[in-house]
């Protein structure tokens, strides 16, 4: 009996777990990437024991790919020779880590996987209790296999009602973020449900389940469904058996009514700090940015090729698109966006990190102005510390390129 | 462990990584080097002005944002004693005590407590007492679990020993 995350944990340990209890558990594989795996690298020579299991230490580069610094690539030289040294062969390079572990079927309903990235929460999308944790926790984890955690309790989200045309999961995340700030969910697991998440497909609930932890969340899970059971199948590495709450008992329950909600926009420098894009229309923006974990799949594509479709980028505006992956980034290709985007004047970026966290292709200086559908708007994240943040969907993005400022999106869907 | 002592510069709550330790530093892993960036795009001042020892009283959710351990290796590297705040973003928490850098969760010390205090902190019992104003606050108790892990001086420690004592089970 117990919270998707507590039937998660009690699998793992084989017996009946609470929230409160702190557990050592088994992982299914552990991730780390070129912004994190040196320092863990350091930790794990210090340990100065072999590998747990070459095949389950996966390394992605998606931060600072392809390198743009000589220190970059010399990191990640250094990596790949750790890697050769320590026999590990999972060297994934196709677009931004959890995306990758996704759709590559490292992420299974049931699973328990740690990344070294605060946004491994992502897999709990697929009812995986994905976290994120620091480099040593990780290299620790590279030697035994095994963490501690501390078994959260659980803030039952519940989104009710759909979304209207022109809103989509990313504001219904925003506005949740409003509800809950930046910390209202701290050391706790958040569950999803209700009709609006049911309808969601695993794209928007990857969406969700990212930003779980901008309001301080270990793990944002949804309930494995029909859909997470199709998604999965055909990519699962690993036979796997879902788990799913029985009987649960929530630390807190949350309920919002997502049916009347507009556009939202996340405002410089905080997260929570939220209002309807109404409110913030016509703010001049020097770059726009879509692509991220968060929002740079191919529903996304789709989306803002939608709005973008026949129309050109303000000339004092920049319009970056990074497609998620090499996936996304293929099939949006197929399917004309990427076409679409270069016609309206973007600028079209290799997967990745992109500009997010302000390393590259895109970084932005002093007092400049953007537009991103990425999950953070900290102070100087994209670049200048002076620089500004909004956050918005990949629609609210793209109709504020076309625009040159803050814009409605439902002007165009 | 050893008590600290030092002088208190305070800040607000929800300080994130990334004005701790920003990203266009995350490449570093020289600790002496990240400190030289600590705090950079918070206060600029903060490493010219610190002394080792001082003390951090911070809002809740201290640490909050990303995974990167550089964050509290940087804190520590640049003398830093300890971190007191109402409460710490989780995988910072984690972050810190694998690493062996003191925090305290104390939400009366983050009201009361005003920069330029003078304190002391004893980390085995969690007593901090401003020695400027006479008060005393006492922060909540690491489970028991983590406080093995800080008497092994962080995570590595205790994952060595405890691997030493399967095998030799």
């Amino acid at each position: 009996m117990g919270t998707l995350a507590e039937e998660i944990f009690s699998r793992r340990v084989g017996r009946q777990v609470r929230a409160g209890e702190i557990v050592v558990a088994p992982v299914d594989y552990v991730m780390s990437h070129d912004n994190t795996t040196p320092i863990a690298i350091e930790s794990f020579k210090k340990l100065g024991m072999p590998i747990w299991d070459p095949e389950r230490v996966i390394i992605v580069f998606d931060h600072m790919i392809p390198a743009p610094t000589r220190q970059a690539a010399q990191q990640h030289r250094d990596i790949r020779d750790f890697m050769a040294e320590n026999g590990l062969t999972t060297l994934l390079t196709d677009g931004i880590c959890h995306q990758v572990l996704v759709e590559k079927g490292y992420i299974v309903p049931g699973g328990l996987v740690v990344g070294a990235d605060s946004h491994s929460c992502t897999y709990g999308a697929l009812g995986c209790f994905g976290t994120g944790m620091g480099s040593t926790d990780v290299a620790v984890i590279y030697a035994t296999g095994k963490s501690w955690f501390r078994v959260p309790e659980t803030m039952r989200i519940s989104l009710h009602g759909h979304l209207q045309p022109g809103v989509y999961a990313k504001d219904a995340c925003l506005a949740l973020a409003r509800t809950l700030d930046v910390d209202g969910a701290t050391y706790m697991a958040m569950e999803f449900g209700g009709e609006a998440v049911d309808g969601m497909d695993i794209s928007e609930r990857m969406t969700l389940s990212n930003m779980s932890i901008e309001m301080g969340a270990k793990a944002g899970l949804v309930e494995p469904d029909e859909r997470t059971l199709a998604y999965v199948a055909p990519r699962a590495r690993d036979p796997f058996e879902p788990v799913y709450p029985v009987d649960p008992t929530y630390a807190r329950e949350v309920e919002l009514d997502v049916s009347l909600l507009e556009p939202q926009v996340s405002c410089p420098n905080e997260v929570s700090n939220v209002v309807g894009v109404t409110e913030v229309q016509g703010t001049p923006l020097d770059q726009v940015f879509i692509g991220t974990c968060t929002n740079g799949r191919l529903d996304d594509m789709a989306i803002a090729a939608g709005v973008l479709e026949g129309k050109t980028v303000n000339p004092n505006t920049r319009l970056i698109v990074t497609p998620a992956s090499r996936d996304v980034y293929a099939e949006a290709a197929r399917l004309g966006y990427l076409q679409t985007f270069m016609e309206a004047g973007a600028q079209v970026n290799t997967p990745g990190c992109g500009p997010c966290i302000g390393r590259h292709q895109g970084v932005l200086t002093a007092g400049e102005r953007a537009l991103t559908t990425q999950n953070r708007n900290f102070k100087g994240r994209m670049g200048d510390p002076t620089s500004e943040l909004f956050l918005g969907s990949p629609a609210t993005a793209a109709a504020s390129a076309i625009a040159g400022h803050i814009a409605d999106p439902r002007q165009f869907v | 462990m050893e008590k600290l002592r030092g002088r208190v510069w305070k800040y607000g709550p929800n300080i994130n990584t990334d004005v701790i330790i920003p990203g266009r530093y995350c490449h570093i892993t020289d600790p002496k080097e990240l400190a030289r960036y600590c705090m950079a795009d918070l206060d600029t001042e903060f490493i010219k002005k610190i002394k080792p020892g001082d003390i951090v009283v911070a809002g809740g959710n201290f640490g909050c944002g990303s995974s990167r351990e550089v964050a509290p290796l940087s804190i520590k590297a640049s003398g830093i004693g300890g971190v007191v705040a109402p409460s710490f973003a989780r995988i910072f928490y984690r972050n810190a005590i694998n690493i062996g850098f003191p925090i305290f969760e104390s939400a009366a010390a983050y009201e009361q407590i005003d920069e330029g205090d003078e304190v002391e902190i004893d980390p085995d019992t969690g007593t901090i007492h401003d020695l400027t104003k006479g008060t005393e606050y006492k922060a909540a108790a690491f489970p028991e679990f983590l406080q093995t892990i800080m008497s092994r001086g962080g995570l590595r420690g205790y994952a060595e020993e405890e691997l030493a004592r399967q095998s030799a089970s």
